[in-house]
């Protein structure tokens, strides 16, 4: 059924259909919405779950951790500040094997205080064990959800889906909302092979200082790997009983493109209206959407971006006295491959809500295709002097 | 104790690797023989993440999850509420905590949770000091007490845990030694019958943090009640206070003695300490002889 939604209540439906039993949560813009309308759900039934409004985003996702070791689909939802004070407990979440899934509605961290968009608070978090997605449409939104509970539970690894802050979590757009019948088939209930079970007792996290550590910590590395894998597989199930799917990276007219725009999220929005532009001049630039950062899409980029001159790359966060996190990574990805490899283009634009403009990511595709080597490793876009 | 407790049926089974005389091990042997084996311990950052034993050893033989040091609350209310989910509200769910998670960095989960009373039954098991990471003062140190951190001694009072779960609401707290097992047993039987959060502050006496030998581990718990310094005693509904064990009423000295943690103690400072348990006594009997 079609319905015109925000994207944090695209998100709340995906939780719904996906059949999550214990949500805790804690509000924080641009976030609420989200656990709002899934309080409203829990109250009317719409959602067979339970939901908890705890004390912190520490707590939330202490909460749902309990949760989902005694066997339960869970669910939070937070952004920023609220992110970074979880940092522990995603080290727990992922370090204890659990399929949490979670929404970060991507805000910047202050101080000077502010509440817009940028992608500071995730980019922040991606040592942590959590596999990461970063959507572009409400529609996405929704549908990634039910994705990565299917890829969570699939590897037993923790799942962030991260939405623009704003530009989607406020924007209403028509989603197409799929019946509880078609979700049900490409996602089956939560039934995890090990749980707190008082008629099998276990202990789960006892201290280990021994070489079972690096083990334990290899596994989850391993269903990193696993997971990218499973990411593709749980798209194909889902474009064939949705008809629509999301790839891991998306490639936007990268046909014989010289130039290549990386980005992630909502920028790649107003990204493919520029390389339309410029490809109307005849100007052969194309776009590469990183749309799972965690694991790290390492094949597909080095096979899509190896043929290009030059690559611009469009980061809405800084790793400070070092350059935009998806720039670093981008280049880390280029230089296993073999031979030569294009130069890496680093701009560092959109921080704190500041608009993504078409004229500001024209400006990133002319600086680029005038330099032959980057002068340095970032550029700021649309400081105010 | 009804019945003497026997290895084969114990749900701590031997082998842990507790200090000798450790009242944390006792008040958990004493804790799973009255909730029995449907029960699912919280167990945070404390002694007991080590006592349970390294990986893959278990002490326990109820399932067990290992948490972050301030969660143990909410983790606990995240379990509650699956088990809830899958129609298993029959299970105890116990938090098992020490006075650091308790007092300290425990308390704004703790308090979230017995605000929402959520289903679970917390035990703080008290020593007195951060002991695993080698004795510093927490909230929970005593007046005058010596810690690693407090080397002239403690120049505040313990914060009065009790009186701050009571101004929760919650349905049920208590105090319990690992001296008085009966009571403590007694306690957790009716607490477990109690649907909301359920307390309890346990006082258990830790020989190598309060310097004493390990074989008058549970003399001292005992002396705590019956100088006044632990009285035991329960709180329903945060208002209704009961003494449960009558107190000898010794000078408080018999108890702070023979403990290495308060050998630089004056005349003074003694009887200083003696008027501050005087008055929390007096304080404790008004509230228990107030009908409401």
């Amino acid at each position: 059924m079609k319905k015109v939604l925000m994207g944090d209540h695209a998100v709340s439906y995906g939780v719904t259909l996906s059949r999550a039993q214990v949500i805790a949560a804690y509000p924080i813009t641009p976030q609420t919405f989200i656990v709002e309308e899934l309080s409203e759900m829990c109250a009317d039934g719409r959602l067979d779950g339970r939901f908890i409004m705890v004390e912190s985003e520490h707590s939330a996702m202490a909460c749902v951790i309990g949760a989902s070791v005694a066997g339960s689909r869970v669910f939070t939802a937070t952004s920023s500040h609220g992110l970074a004070l979880m940092h522990e407990m995603l080290h727990w979440a992922a370090g204890a094997r659990l399929p949490v899934v979670m929404a970060n509605v991507n805000r910047t961290l202050g101080p000077p205080w502010n509440i817009l968009c940028d992608h500071s608070d995730s980019m922040s978090q991606r040592d942590t064990g959590w596999i990461q997605f970063y959507v572009e449409s409400n529609q996405e939104a929704l549908d990634t959800i039910i994705q990565a509970y299917s890829i969570a539970e699939r590897v037993r690894l923790p799942v962030m889906v991260n939405l623009d802050g704003f530009f989607l979590s406020h924007t209403a757009e028509v989603v197409d909302v799929p019946d509880q019948e078609q979700v049900d088939a490409v996602l089956p209930p939560y039934s995890p092979e090990f749980k707190l079970d008082v008629a099998d007792p276990h202990t789960f996290g006892a201290i280990c200082l021994d070489s079972n550590f690096m083990k334990m910590r290899s596994g989850i590395q391993e269903a990193m790997d696993e997971s990218g894998k499973a990411a593709i597989e749980v798209d194909n199930d889902f474009k064939e009983i949705f008809g629509r799917h999301y790839d891991v990276v998306e490639p936007y007219r990268l046909d014989g493109a010289k130039t290549i725009l990386v980005t992630a999220g909502t920028a790649a929005s107003t990204s493919r209206v520029v390389v339309d532009a410029f490809r109307e001049k005849g100007e052969p630039v194309g776009l590469l959407r990183i749309r799972m950062l965690r694991p790290f899409p390492f094949a597909q980029i080095r096979s899509l971006l190896r043929e290009a001159d030059r690559i611009a790359v469009i980061d809405r966060s800084i790793s400070y006295g070092l350059s935009g996190g998806l720039a670093t990574e981008i280049r880390a990805a280029l230089y296993g491959t073999e031979g030569s490899h294009p130069p890496v283009f680093g701009y560092i634009a959109g921080l704190g809500g500041k608009d993504l403009v078409p004229e500001a990511i024209s400006e990133m595709i002319s600086r680029c295709q005038k330099g032959q080597r980057p002068a340095r490793e970032d550029l700021w876009i649309g400081v105010k002097s | 104790m009804t019945a003497p407790m026997t290895a084969e049926k114990e749900l701590m089974s031997p082998g842990h690797l507790a200090c000798a005389g450790c009242g944390a091990a006792l008040a958990m042997r004493y804790a799973l023989e009255a909730l029995g084996p449907r029960t699912i311990i919280v167990l945070p950052a404390c002694c007991w993440s080590i006592i349970a034993g390294p990986f893959p050893h278990s002490t326990l033989r109820v399932p067990t999850f290992h948490a972050a040091f301030e969660t143990a609350a909410v983790t606990a209310a995240g379990v509650r509420a699956a088990l809830d989910m899958q129609g298993k509200s029959d299970i105890n769910v116990m938090a098992w905590a020490g006075d650091g998670g308790t007092f300290d960095i425990g308390i704004q989960a703790l308090s979230g949770a017995a605000e929402r009373n959520d289903d679970i039954i917390y035990i703080c098991y008290d020593n007195e000091a951060y002991m695993n990471t080698g004795i510093q003062r927490s909230s929970a140190t005593p007046n005058l007490a010596w810690t690693t951190t407090t080397p002239r001694g403690k120049l505040r009072a313990k914060k009065n845990i009790m009186a701050i779960m009571a101004a929760h609401m919650i349905p049920y707290a208590a105090t319990a030694s690992i001296a008085f097992p009966d009571d403590f047993v007694a306690k957790l039987k009716k607490a477990a019958g109690i649907t909301g959060t359920r307390f309890f502050h346990v006082l258990a006496t830790c020989p190598v943090g309060w310097r004493i030998p390990s074989n008058l581990s549970v003399k001292m718990a005992r002396l705590a009640v019956h100088t006044n310094v632990f009285p035991l005693y329960e709180v329903e509904e945060g208002e209704r206070y009961h003494l449960t064990v009558p107190s000898r009423n010794l000078p408080v000295e018999d108890y702070l003695k023979p403990q290495g943690r308060f050998q630089n103690l004056t005349a003074e400072m003694i009887a200083e300490i003696q008027q501050e348990v005087d008055r929390n006594w007096a304080k404790l009997n008004r509230l228990a002889a107030d009908p409401s």
